[in-house]
Formats: structure tokens, sequence, C-alpha cells
């Protein structure tokens, strides 16, 4: 049954063909073949925020003539490290006080230009960090408005003064150290049960809304905390240092072109504009990071 | 990875982390919960269909769709439409989803590839078509459905790890909080617990198998005469 | 809805990429399923190691194969070979099984007068053996490659991106019409590459479309 082979071997070929022909429709995301090497890969963390960051990087290297390549979405810094220490990656957005616990957990820097210090030196050879910007968004232990007032706590000792609490976030909290041993550390926070849930998004403003937890980690520029008129706990001891936005790139790719855009971002960000584009994402229709990204830029003269 | 499994810490409670026991009997509890609610579900309506043998098409195409359904998608739609109180739920539904098809064309297959005769037999000695159903075409089903049962169960044993994404327990706990936190050894010896289980289930329910199937059905372990080349 | 219909384009492209991602490790499992399995039909001793391994392979949760083949293969983080490779896993670790009984199921007497009529194992492989046994090949083919096209989905929880990006990102958003056109698009995909497999199996077995029963 030569005719019977020939077909089947036609619709296999056919197939894997076919699956060929369409990897360069899926766009720069999708390549896995080594990527030229004056294209920088930009990176982001799997929260919307980091996403946002790593687009309007991408929008302004490329207005400025930079070649990039994205690779968004890739999943918590323990994953997405590892992608900058062997070259899936070259560029993510980061945050100064994170990126310093992450290389080295016995850090106790909190205030900003000493976490900037610290950080270049903690960073391995192949990495820098371009200039820090002003915008900062925090981890922050957060409750329910009704919370609030049945505890009657306004700072993080408060709380730790009431018991063991149910909390909820990111699996990663657990270990950080600046989560739950943090916390624990600073404050004698104890935690009856942990609830996984996501990173600072629906899932953890939900679990808060609903009572499922009692305290949560959210993020200090994320707008529900505003919406739900949820309360952010007063961090005395300082559990979680400066979170100052900062370029982390691979040196090999670290043109003054580069730089010079980079900087350019970090001169202009601040807080206050992180938290009007995180409103904007979370309009009901749901826009484009990457739009979100142009349009900022344009109004911001980069 | 073998550090991890035979640390004695984690088969006991540490610091608001429930260990390997706890984890391992939600897993069970999630998976039996929703194989009983599916078997609910579909043996009765798999043995209706088929002994009526109207809608055969429709199961078919149904178990076809419901296969293809992504249980993560299904599973993240349903935690966030229900909200975090509900998660198990929203798990149980989930599952439910996945368990019944399998079950479903089964017990189908089974009432439909009983034999004919035994059937007339039945009739023409003056049972009714329930009682025809319940005394002679089940038991007759009952290798197929059983065995249905336990590709059921084994698959939502292994999509029962999934509910460590809306904040559940289960052996899956350890598979996303290993992810997270790039701890490879957690991932890996929850992988290796979850692997193990399902073994182990389905052990166990072959026995059960062994066991209530009449000893009249059971397939005759033949080895095939090869033809001489 | 208005969200849908503004990211056609970019829905289309995901879809594309995730069939790649599905379809590869499903031709390659195949080929390594086909001779995997004609060893355990024949030989008893195999079919005794192959089988329960097979079914070993296959309750390893895909998220742990995918996360855990950097380190055993060597590639990049990011690299789609990863889920390609785990999911060429699990099609081999369904197909074997499915190989060896559809080729156990050829009748003796058929083989027989195969090798009468002067064919040589090789050759009563191909032009026997394997057309015999496409109904039932078939069969496992489909339930494969649906399982494979449902899997991709979980590859976004490591940055390989298909439809499940919908999912992981409407997810974050909180964008319930992201997600339901991500589960659509994979279901809808799954039933129609079904199809397709489908029209093909009647296609390459004529035989079975002339009389008997259904």
């Amino acid at each position: 049954m030569k005719r019977v082979l020939a077909c089947v071997a036609t619709a296999a070929l056919a197939l894997t063909a076919c699956g060929g022909k369409t990897d360069p429709l899926a766009g720069p995301s999708s390549t896995a073949a080594p990527v030229a090497a004056d294209t920088i890969t930009i990176g982001s963390a799997n929260f919307t925020e980091s996403t946002l960051l790593a687009e309007i990087y991408a929008a302004a290297l490329e207005g400025k003539g930079v070649k990039v390549s994205k690779k968004l979405n890739i999943g918590s810094r323990e994953t997405y490290f590892k992608g900058l220490q062997d070259g899936s990656i070259d560029l993510i957005p980061e945050y100064t006080g994170n990126l310093l616990l992450h290389l080295n957990k016995e850090a106790k820097e909190t205030v900003d230009n000493e976490v900037y210090g610290a950080l270049e030196k903690a960073l391995p050879d192949n990495l820098i960090v371009l200039d820090k910007s002003d915008a900062e968004d925090k981890d922050a232990v957060v409750v329910s408005k009704e919370t609030a007032e049945k505890l009657g706590v306004k700072s993080i000792a408060d709380l730790a003064a009431k018991g063991p609490v149910v909390f909820g976030g990111p699996p990663e909290f657990q270990k950080r150290a600046d989560g739950l041993p943090g916390l624990k550390a600073n404050y004698n926070l104890e935690v009856s049960e942990y609830k996984s849930l996501d990173v600072g998004g629906p899932l953890t403003v939900d679990a808060l809304k609903s009572g499922a937890v009692q305290a949560a980690d959210l993020f200090t520029t994320d707008v529900a905390i505003t919406a739900n008129g949820f309360v952010v706990l007063e961090d005395p001891n300082s559990n979680f240092s400066a979170q100052n936005v900062v370029p982390l790139i691979n040196k090999a790719k670290a043109s003054d072109n580069v730089k010079k855009v980079l900087n350019a971002i970090s001169a202009k960000l601040t807080t206050e504009i992180l938290l009007e584009l995180n409103g904007k994402l979370a309009a009901p229709d749901k826009p484009d990071p990457a739009k979100v990204a142009k349009d900022w830029l344009a109004s911001a003269g980069i | 990875m073998w550090e991890w499994l035979t640390n004695p810490d984690n088969w006991t409670k540490t610091f608001g982390t429930p260990g390997i026991p706890q984890r391992l009997a939600e897993h069970l509890q999630y998976t039996a919960v929703a194989v009983v609610i599916a078997a609910l579900i579909a043996v009765p309506l798999g043995a209706y269909i088929g002994h009526t043998g109207r809608g055969g098409t429709f199961v078919v195409g149904m178990v076809n769709a419901f296969r293809a359904l992504p249980e993560l998608g299904l599973l993240i739609l349903l935690a966030l439409s229900m909200g975090v109180l509900l998660a198990f739920e929203a798990m149980t539904i989930t599952l439910v989803l996945i368990a019944v098809p399998p079950m479903l064309a089964g017990t189908y297959a089974g009432i439909r590839n009983v034999d004919q005769s035994a059937v007339d037999a039945a009739r023409g000695m003056g049972m009714r078509e329930r009682e025809v159903l319940v005394k002679v075409e089940l038991p007759n089903a009952l290798p197929l459905i059983l065995g249905a049962l336990r590709t059921a169960t084994l698959q939502v044993i292994a999509t029962a790890s999934i509910a460590a994404f809306v904040s559940l327990g289960g052996l899956g706990r350890f598979v996303v909080d290993g992810l997270a936190l790039r701890e490879f050894d957690q991932m890996a010896g929850g992988a290796v617990l979850i692997a193990a289980l399902a073994i182990v289930v389905e052990l166990v329910l072959a026995g059960a198998q062994w066991l209530v199937v009449s000893p009249g059905l059971r397939a005759p372990r033949s080895r095939k005469r090869k033809a001489t080349t | 809805m208005t969200w849908v219909l503004d990211h056609v384009d970019q829905l289309l492209s995901l879809s594309a990429y995730h069939l790649w991602l599905a379809l590869l490790p499903l031709v390659l499992g195949l080929l390594i399923a086909l001779p995997l399995g004609w060893v355990a039909s024949r030989y008893y001793w195999a079919r005794v190691i192959l089988v329960p391994a097979a079914g070993l392979l296959y309750t390893i949760p895909s998220l742990a194969l995918f996360v855990l083949m950097p380190l055993i293969l060597g590639t990049l983080i990011l690299d789609p070979l990863n889920v390609q490779i785990a999911l060429t896993v699990y099609t081999v670790a369904l197909l074997v099984r499915v190989v060896a009984d559809a080729l156990a199921a050829v009748p003796a007497t058929v083989a027989a007068a195969a090798t009468a009529m002067g064919y040589r194992p090789v050759g009563r492989f191909f032009a026997v053996d394997l057309p015999l046994a496409l109904p039932v090949l078939l069969a496992g083919v489909r339930v494969a490659t649906v399982s494979n096209i449902s899997l991709v989905s979980v590859g976004s929880l490591i940055g390989v991106h298909g439809l499940g990006q919908a999912l992981t990102e409407g997810f974050q958003r909180d964008n319930y019409a992201e997600i339901i056109a991500g589960i659509v698009l994979i279901v809808v995909l799954a039933l129609a590459v079904d199809a397709v497999l489908v029209l093909v199996g009647r296609v390459l077995t004529p035989w079975a479309r002339i009389g008997g029963r259904r």
C-alpha cells in the first residue's frame, strides 16, 4: 500500500512544514534561535506593571533605532533572573530593594541611595543597573477597611500584636527575605495560614474583599487599594526597603545610545505616573500595555 | 530531590505551612469528591443513553469537546468569577467536568456492548425495561464502566495538581511553590508524589475491579498465537 | 467582546504558534512510538516493560516536566523546545500502548496470508499491518492531539506563550473576555484538528467505508 504510506508521509510533512512557516508569524516573542547581536531582548515579570515598564523601554528604544525583541510575562524573579544569566533576555525593569535581597539575602540597607549602592556591588559581572528612577512600587501589608477598623490597626506592629493572622500573597512571599521571614523578624508577625494567591492580582484583591484572608501582600501602585478602600499598614521598622524602578541590563548590550534612552525614561518616571498608568490599564476595556506605553512616551516627550 | 523527600521536616506541620501528609489528604479529598459527583452524573446518564440507544453521537461529540478544555483556563475563570472563598467549589466543578466525559463514554460503551442475547433472554423472562437495565446490562457492563472510572480517576489525580494555583492545597502545592521559588527539589518531589499517588490508586482500583466484577466476565489473558514468519 | 474584536490578529498569530507547539511533538512522538510499539506487540517482555513505563511517564504533571526540561536538556530557560520535547514525551507515552494494541489486533490469519504471498516482514509491516491498524492508531492519535493542544496552554506558566498567554494575561488583568477567548479558541482549535484527522482517516482507509456494519 505505497499510496497509503505516501499519504501519511505527505500529511506529516505538511503539518511540520506548516508549523515551521507559521513560527515567524507569531512575532518577535517566539524566537528560540539566538537573536542577532545588536538586538536587545526585553523581558518582563508575571505582573502587569512589569509588562508596562518593559513596553515603555521597548517603544522608546525602537523609536531611537535600536532593534528590540520582547519576551514578556516570564514568571517570578527567581525564574527570569536565570534568563538574564543564560542570555535568554538582556534587559528587564527591576526594583532596587527586591533585586538586592534576591542577590544578597542578608542585605540590611533600606534607604534608596544605600540600597542602590549595595546593589551595584552585589550584581554579577555581566549585569549592570542604569540610573534609578524616583518612581517606587513597594510591597505592602494591606488590610481591608473593615479589618482596620475592627482590629484598630494602623501599622504592621499593631497587626502583629493582635495574634496570628491568615495571610495572602504570591507563593514566593513565604520565603522571600522581606516576606514572611522578614515580617516575623521585624515585627514578630505570626501567620496561622498562608494562602498562595497571585502576584498582587485580582485573586488577592478578591481574597481581601471577601475576608478569605485578613491581610495580604499588595503593591503600593495598585489602583485596587484606593478603589476598594483598603488600608496600607505602616512599616516603621522598614521591613520593605526602597524599591526604585531601575533597568537591569546585560553590560554587553548597554551601548551609549541605549543608556541615554533608558536614563531619560527613569528621569521622567514618578510614582504618581505609575499609579496613573496602572489606572488606565485597569479600565474595563483593558487597553494594551504597548499602547498605554506609547501614549505616555509621546506625552513625556521621549 | 531525595533529600527533600526524606527530610522529616516536610512530613510534619511547619511554620503555618502543612507538610506532605496533609497535602496528600487534601489531594485525595479533591479527587474523591469530584469522582463521586461525576459518577453520580455520568453513570445513570450513560446507562440511559446506552440502553435506549438515543443520543449516541451526542456522547461521542461531547467527550471529544470536553477533552479539549484547558483545565487551567477553566479553573482560573471559575475562581475569578466565584471568588477565592469558593475556590474549592470552583476546583470541584472543573474536576467533575474532566471526569464526566470518560465515565459517560465508558458507561455508554459498556451498556452497548452487552451481549444482546442476554438482554433478549431477560426480556423474554418477563423483566421490565428498568429491571433489564439494572439486573442484566449494568452488571455485564461493569468491566468497562469500572475501567472508565479508573481512567477518570487517574486524570483527576493528575489535574488536581492545579488546585494550587487558586490558593488550595493538594500535592500540586509543592509543584507551584517550587516553581515560584525556583526550588527544584520541592517541585520534583511534588511531581514524584503525584505520580506515585496515581500508581497506588490505580493498583487499588484494579484490585477492587477484580473483586467486584463477576468471574464470568473476566477477560482471559490470551497470548496471541503469532503466525510463523 | 470589543476586546476580542480589537485583538483578532494577535489571537490568530497566537493560535498559529500554539498549533506549531502542539503538532510538532505529535509527529515526532508518533514516529518514535511506532517502532517502540511494534517491538512491544511482538515480544511479550518488551510489552511488559514499555507499557507500564509509558503509563508512568504519563502521570508526571505537565508543569513539572516543562520546568525540569532545561535542567535535563540544558536548553535555555525560555526555549519553546522545553514545551515541545515534554509534549513529545507525553505523546510517546500515550501512543506506545495504542500502537502495540493496534498491531497486536491484526488478525493472525491475515498476517499468515501475507507471508504466504511472499511479503518479507518489513514489507508486510508497511503494506498490511500498518494499514489494518490504522483505525485504532488514528483514535489514539486523535486523543494525543487534543491532549497536546490542551497542554500547550500550561506552557504559559513558564513563559512559552501560545494561546495560554490569553489565559495568564487575562488572569493577571482580570480580563474575562481574554480568558474566555483563550478557552474557546483552544477548544475550537482542538476540535478543528480532530475533524481534519477524522477526514484523513477516512481517506486512508477506503475499505472501511465499503459495506459492513458501522
